[in-house]
């Protein structure tokens, strides 16, 4: 009973970072119809710049946990500046046309790992965290990382915040309709080119939110972390529904909890393989996603 | 077929495989770009994989440049034949030719059950699906539970069941032979395909695909043929890799090997045959050479915020290929178009917002 609670909350841990770039990706897909591929490179942004301002700037902070929530939040503004900029830069100037967007992406992703390894190795970086992170608190016998609270506890005040967002404020609204139909929303007279930069400046913060948790999680940061998280994080995008933040939410869970009790009682690895097949599934039985009979509903 | 075509697709085509295949007994050495005699064991496996990338980056086109399919789960296929091949003969210790069979069954059977999967779905998430299929692969290799693959150590071929003609650092140019046989054989069966009537509905879905299904024909069937073709290719050229680096390792399955083939036909011309081979031969050279470029004296005297990046071979190559897709969308071979549309441009219509998971789609 103990592991079985152990291997659900350190599933819901991993489900909320698939969550938080599984949002984004989602977002951006739903609005723009670009699959990006740079997301992976958001991630890593978060982390390395939290890493980077923790042992260089803020290393003369004596108090640990200000000391990783002030690079921590750097790092953060440091995921929407380059999300932003991306969206800028790479992505606006090929408007319409989706399929070299994905490929600036998919160069993107590469030139920036190998940038990555050309600066600072291929080398882990360990990640300075307040010890209380990795100490444990004991719930109905099983001994649990407190930092699995503070990533679930991240997920779920974003997707909070995110639902607000979507359905309280006017770029939410303008975000939303575009999801639906793009085209109507030009034709009503919004530029909704503007809120593409937006997407993109949320999907790079919500990323960069994963990139932080998973140095906790992990312990350490690495070159190539983004882009194997990123995998599952696509996997949680179709199964969920391109475009639905709640059909997320539902899929990351799913996702990290298969993974983990597969992992764990069949034997490593067979969890990841059990996702591909849960997705072949989803797909066969629902080609839109678990979210996806909603919208269709609704069109 | 006409006297132009017949000297474009066979008689220049094979006066350039008979310029390759003499390389191997010129013994020239070319100073810079190569270290050594063109002869040498060293500049001819070098030469091989150049010529083996260009095979697979073409069989990677026939589904991306001519069909219009964004997969990026290709490199399953390939790792089959490598990995495959390599256990039936090395693990299960079959003969040579009966593991090579099998391997190319295998991956046929393969290519048709995920192929037809993940046509349930258009555009870009066909894409993210074959990229999940393919991680799957990448993690039965990586967690080896039948101790088959032997994991992150990789498995070395058992020399003496392959072909004595293969082995030994004498026989490189043997490997070099086969590896430019294999981009032949590529080049003539996708020159054949493209040019069937079935290659003609791949390259009009590629234009638009809703008005081949007005047509009354059956778009995911003819899908899937060219994925199917293109996937057995492809595990051909996988066990050429295992011959030619003489075993398995886990770079082939790894997601990153798709996006280099990506690369590579888009650097050289989506859609074209000269441009895949091109991209394919002119990337493996330059991912091998570009590290020589980086650790060169010229590049040790510059600040280190320029020595950086230069010394990263994929950091030059990602920025390579982000500036043609700005600047040259046909590749290197649209120059040659002048102003016809190609490489990617002729893409637009398959991968549209409206093909995908979001808008209605009616089930096939």
């Amino acid at each position: 009973m103990s592991t079985l609670l152990l291997l659900t909350i350190t599933g819901l841990g991993l489900g909320a970072m698939y969550f938080l770039i599984a949002s984004g990706l989602s977002l951006i897909y739903g609005l723009m119809g670009v699959l990006n591929f740079a997301h992976g490179a958001f991630i890593s942004v978060g982390s390395y710049g939290t890493w980077w301002f923790s042992t260089n700037v803020f290393d003369g902070v004596h108090s640990i946990l200000l000391r990783w929530l002030l690079s921590s939040l750097v790092g953060l503004a440091l995921g929407a500046v380059f999300a932003g900029l991306v969206e800028l830069v790479l992505i606006r100037p090929l408007y319409t046309r989706h399929i070299e967007q994905v490929l600036v992406t998919v160069g993107l992703s590469i030139a920036f790992v190998a940038l990555l390894e050309g600066i600072w190795g291929n080398d882990p970086k360990t990640f300075v965290v307040p010890a209380w992170l990795h100490a444990t608190t004991t719930v109905g016998g099983a001994h649990i990382p407190n930092d699995r609270w503070v990533e679930i506890a991240t997920a779920a005040v974003v997707l909070v915040a995110l639902q607000l967002f979507l359905r309280k404020t006017r770029y939410g609204l303008i975000i939303r309709a575009g999801v639906e139909n793009r085209a109507m929303v030009q034709a009503l007279g919004i530029d909704v080119r503007k809120a593409f930069t937006l997407v993109f400046a949320i999907g790079g913060v919500a990323a960069a939110v994963a990139g932080v948790l998973s140095g906790v999680y992990f312990n350490v940061v690495g070159p190539d972390q983004g882009t194997s998280l990123l995998i599952f994080a696509f996997i949680v995008v179709v199964i969920g529904g391109l475009g639905s933040i709640g059909g997320s939410a539902v899929a990351a869970v799913l996702v990290a909890l298969t993974q983990q009790y597969a992992n764990y009682y069949a034997s490593a690895g067979v969890g990841d393989m059990v996702v591909v097949l849960l997705l072949g599934l989803v797909l066969l039985a629902r080609p839109r996603g678990l979210a996806g009979a909603v919208v269709g509903a609704r069109a | 077929m006409s006297r132009r075509t017949l000297v474009r697709d066979v008689f220049v085509p094979l006066a350039v495989f008979g310029v390759l295949a003499a390389v191997p007994v010129l013994h020239v050495s070319i100073p810079k770009l190569f270290d050594q005699p063109l002869s040498s064991p060293g500049t001819l496996q070098l030469l091989g994989a150049c010529v083996l990338f260009g095979g697979l980056a073409l069989t990677y086109d026939l589904q991306f440049g001519y069909t219009g399919l964004l997969s990026f789960g290709h490199a399953l296929y390939i790792a089959i034949g490598v990995y495959l091949s390599n256990i039936a003969i090395t693990d299960w210790h079959w003969s040579f030719w009966v593991a090579i069979l099998f391997t190319m069954g295998v991956a046929v059977v393969v290519a048709n059950v995920l192929g037809a999967v993940s046509m349930r779905v258009g555009g870009i998430a066909f894409a993210m699906v074959t990229l999940a299929f393919a991680q799957a692969g990448a993690v039965l290799a990586l967690k080896d539970p039948h101790h088959w693959t032997h994991g992150e150590e990789g498995l070395g071929a058992d020399y003496t069941k392959l072909p004595k003609a293969f082995v030994g650092i004498f026989n490189t140019k043997n490997l070099y032979w086969l590896a430019l046989a294999f981009l032949a054989v590529v080049f003539f069966v996708v020159r054949w395909a493209v040019e069937s009537s079935p290659g003609r509905v791949w390259q009009a879905i590629r234009e638009n695909e809703q008005r081949v299904e007005v047509l009354g024909m059956r778009p995911n069937l003819y899908k899937l043929q060219a994925f199917v073709l293109s996937s057995t290719l492809a595990a051909a050229g996988g066990i050429v890799y295992m011959l030619l680096y003489n075993g398995s390792t886990l770079a082939v399955t790894a997601p990153n090997f798709t996006l280099t083939l990506l690369l590579m036909v888009v650097i050289g011309g989506a859609g074209s045959r000269w441009g895949a081979v091109l991209g394919g031969i002119l990337y493996t050279y330059l991912n091998d050479r570009l590290v020589a470029v980086g650790s060169s004296s010229a590049v040790e005297g510059l600040p280190r915020a320029l020595r950086t990046p230069l010394s990263q071979p994929l950091f030059l190559l990602g920025a390579i290929f982000i500036l043609i897709v700005f600047f040259l969308p046909g590749g290197l071979t649209g120059i040659a178009t002048r102003g016809r549309p190609s490489g990617l441009r002729r893409l637009q219509e398959s991968i549209r917002p409206d093909h995908t998971l979001n808008a209605p789609q009616e089930d096939a």
